[in-house]
């Protein structure tokens, strides 16, 4: 291993401060934003000032990550990313058409399906004890405007 | 005498039924969340604000109180029995704690906590009383700049006690700053940063973000290979009753815990973690018993759960005299108080007192029911500590999803938060703590608005910061703050002690 990185954590960081803080520069300049001046302080005044401070901090990192080592970043909880993350997604986007009574329980199941103690008695009942539990105080209860049945069934 | 008139005043509102009823509704919620490990108090409260909106403002307020400092409770609980803190107040708890257990003493190791929090819960109540209203009147003559200085402080305190790298902490709060500012500029009206989408006109939510940030990415990590949960042992309680000899050991500690936990809590940014893992290191300085220490002493277990449940406390005092959240625990109540239409600052204890004292006197009634709830109750959480962590996260996925849609009934904030789940679990991997940041999202647009404020008054001469003296005393110690790392003793306790918040 000949690579140069001492510590991939910083060198990330880093190069992530830097993408956000030129990102927002980009985005003001773009966009046109008014800096004004420090007495009447445009719209990009204070948004600038944060960037090239967030860049200036990205860079320090980014010069660390040659010289200090640093520890490795570790394992990654990928089933747990996956099955966490795109089954909100997918609440999200469907929940109107399919409803709460069908939504909910895939969010348990698939979720649940990223332990590694995963059965599927337990992770059925959860599921229906959930979506009960969720209609009776979110949308009977709290009135929160969320479909028990969706569009897609009429509901 | 006008301090116990208020206090009247509070206990009429405080000791109604309803009031009483959520009182113990948010203890009771506090003691749950603070017993299971994995799910703290900011995504709590976070999931609970929506049902708040349906309660009148003093109950909610009631409650989600009761909730912050009864997991300070709970924490110890899960400390003591199973050597995980349950929440990150109660890390040092596990030293000692645990091994009082072991030797068959949890149950005076439980009482010893209770009784710890208890009284420090008293004390910092009667602070509380004592010290806010002269505080708000000190307010009163906050300018601009002493407003932008006392968040810089904030945010330097909060980067300060932030784990792992000092240069990663400040570049999320910087981080945090900028995202606060997207939505529409105040003074312009122009959109900022929002990408044409009509959904982030008013910016980003910041239950979204932290839904997102402590709950979502929380659960993802906690999903990580190795980190099994599976064979906890809890230890049998035989006896709660200290002896007599404990009592005498546990007097002192409890005293010395509440006085640090009750100053240190004040200091925006810290809130109850710092003070007890502050009371364990002067505990074990000072204790003629130090060589217990690590071995079972009962100092060790109730001078820092007395520092933390002061912590916890009075860590509202920035919040509910000055309007600015010290932690993100009170950003949350700060923003449950705003959509209760009250904004939070110097005048809520003059235009609102019965809100304002009833609040206050809820929180040392929540600290008596606290007691019995841990105390004779603990059978209770013994059972919940052995819940696995499977059945209980797809759970709070469910009250996550289902509570940031009922935010403003919008998909996209379900779509926000996600991604929030996916940056924070970046950082956390990345060893970049997301509670500072969270902090500066929420004091983004309030910074730039005072430092506008503080430029056109001075005509945008910058010295105005140093020339008021209460914007420099705040500067001052935050200077102090950030020099306080450099310090190795105290490098060396930030280190071990400053994991999530969560």
């Amino acid at each position: 291993m000949a690579s140069p990185i001492r510590s991939i954590k910083e060198f990330l960081t880093g190069i992530i401060y830097m993408a956000i803080g030129s990102g927002a520069v980009l985005i003001a300049v773009l966009g046109d934003y008014k800096i004004g001046n420090a007495v009447k302080m445009g719209p990009a005044y204070f948004p600038l000032v944060l960037s090239f401070i967030l860049i200036f901090i990205g860079l320090i990192s980014l010069v660390r990550s040659f010289i200090k080592p640093g520890t490795p970043v570790g394992a990654i909880a990928i089933n747990g990313l996956v099955l966490v993350i795109i089954p909100t997604v997918l609440f999200g986007l469907l929940v109107r058409k399919l409803g709460l009574v069908i939504m909910l329980p895939l969010l348990v199941i698939i979720s649940s399906y990223a332990s590694r103690q995963f059965r599927w008695g337990p992770a059925l009942a959860l599921a229906v004890g959930m979506t009960i539990f969720c209609t009776l105080v979110f949308i009977k209860g709290l009135g929160v405007p969320l479909p028990i049945l969706g569009s897609w069934f009429g509901g | 005498m006008e301090l116990i008139a208020n206090l009247g005043l509070g206990l009429g509102v405080a000791a109604t039924p309803i009031n009483l009823l959520y009182c113990l509704a948010g203890v009771f919620l506090g003691t749950l969340i603070g017993v299971l490990p994995g799910l703290g108090p900011t995504a709590t409260i976070s999931m609970l604000l929506p049902i708040t909106f349906v309660l009148p403002p003093v109950s909610a307020l009631i409650m989600l109180a009761g909730i912050y400092y009864g997991s300070q409770y709970g924490g110890s609980t899960t400390s003591i029995l199973v050597n995980l803190p349950g929440e990150a107040a109660s890390v040092v708890t596990t030293i000692d704690g645990y091994q009082m257990a072991r030797q068959g003493r949890a149950g005076v190791a439980l009482t010893a906590a209770a009784m710890g929090s208890f009284f420090a819960g008293t004390v910092a109540t009667l602070l509380l009383a004592l010290f806010a209203p002269p505080l708000a009147e000190v307010a009163l003559k906050f300018g601009p700049a002493d407003y932008f200085s006392l968040m810089v402080l904030g945010l330097v305190a909060s980067v300060v006690l932030a784990h792992g790298s000092l240069l990663h902490a400040i570049g999320m709060v910087v981080l945090g700053l900028l995202l606060g500012l997207i939505g529409s500029d105040v003074t312009s009206g122009g959109q900022r940063f929002t990408f044409g989408l009509p959904q982030l006109a008013d910016g980003i939510g910041f239950v979204v973000v932290a839904m997102g940030m402590f709950g979502l990415s929380e659960i993802i990590r906690n999903l990580e290979p190795g980190d099994d949960r599976a064979g906890l042992v809890t230890w049998k309680i035989n006896r709660l009753m200290p002896t007599k000899e404990d009592w005498k050991r546990m007097v002192k500690p409890i005293l010395r815990g509440t006085i640090l936990g009750s100053a240190l809590g004040i200091l925006p940014g810290s809130g109850s973690i710092l003070g007890s893992f502050a009371a364990y290191s002067l505990e074990k300085k000072v204790s003629k018993y130090s060589k217990e220490f690590g071995h079972g002493a009962i100092e060790g277990v109730a001078a820092p759960e007395a520092a933390n449940n002061a912590g916890a406390q009075t860590s509202f005092i920035p919040m509910l005299t000055l309007g600015i959240p010290s932690n993100p625990v009170m950003a949350l109540m700060a923003g449950a108080m705003i959509i209760q239409g009250i904004q939070p600052g110097p005048a809520v204890i003059t235009e609102q007192p019965a809100l304002f004292w009833g609040i206050i006197v809820s929180m040392w009634i929540g600290n008596l029911f606290l007691v019995i709830l841990n105390l004779p109750l603990i059978g209770i959480w013994v059972r919940i500590i052995m819940v696995p962590y499977r059945y209980l996260y797809p759970a709070i996925l469910c009250f996550c999803a289902i509570g940031v849609f009922s935010l403003n009934n919008s998909e996209f904030d379900i779509f926000l938060m996600a991604l929030f789940g996916l940056l924070g679990y970046l950082f956390i991997k990345l060893d970049c703590e997301p509670a500072p940041m969270l902090l500066a999202f929420i004091l983004g647009p309030l910074m730039e608005e005072y430092l506008r404020r503080a430029m056109l008054m001075s005509r945008g001469n910058p010295m105005v910061f140093l020339q008021r003296p209460i914007s420099v005393t705040l500067l001052v110690i935050a200077l102090l703050a950030i020099l306080l790392v450099f310090v190795p003793a105290f490098s060396k306790t930030r280190e071990e002690a400053f994991v999530d918040e969560g």
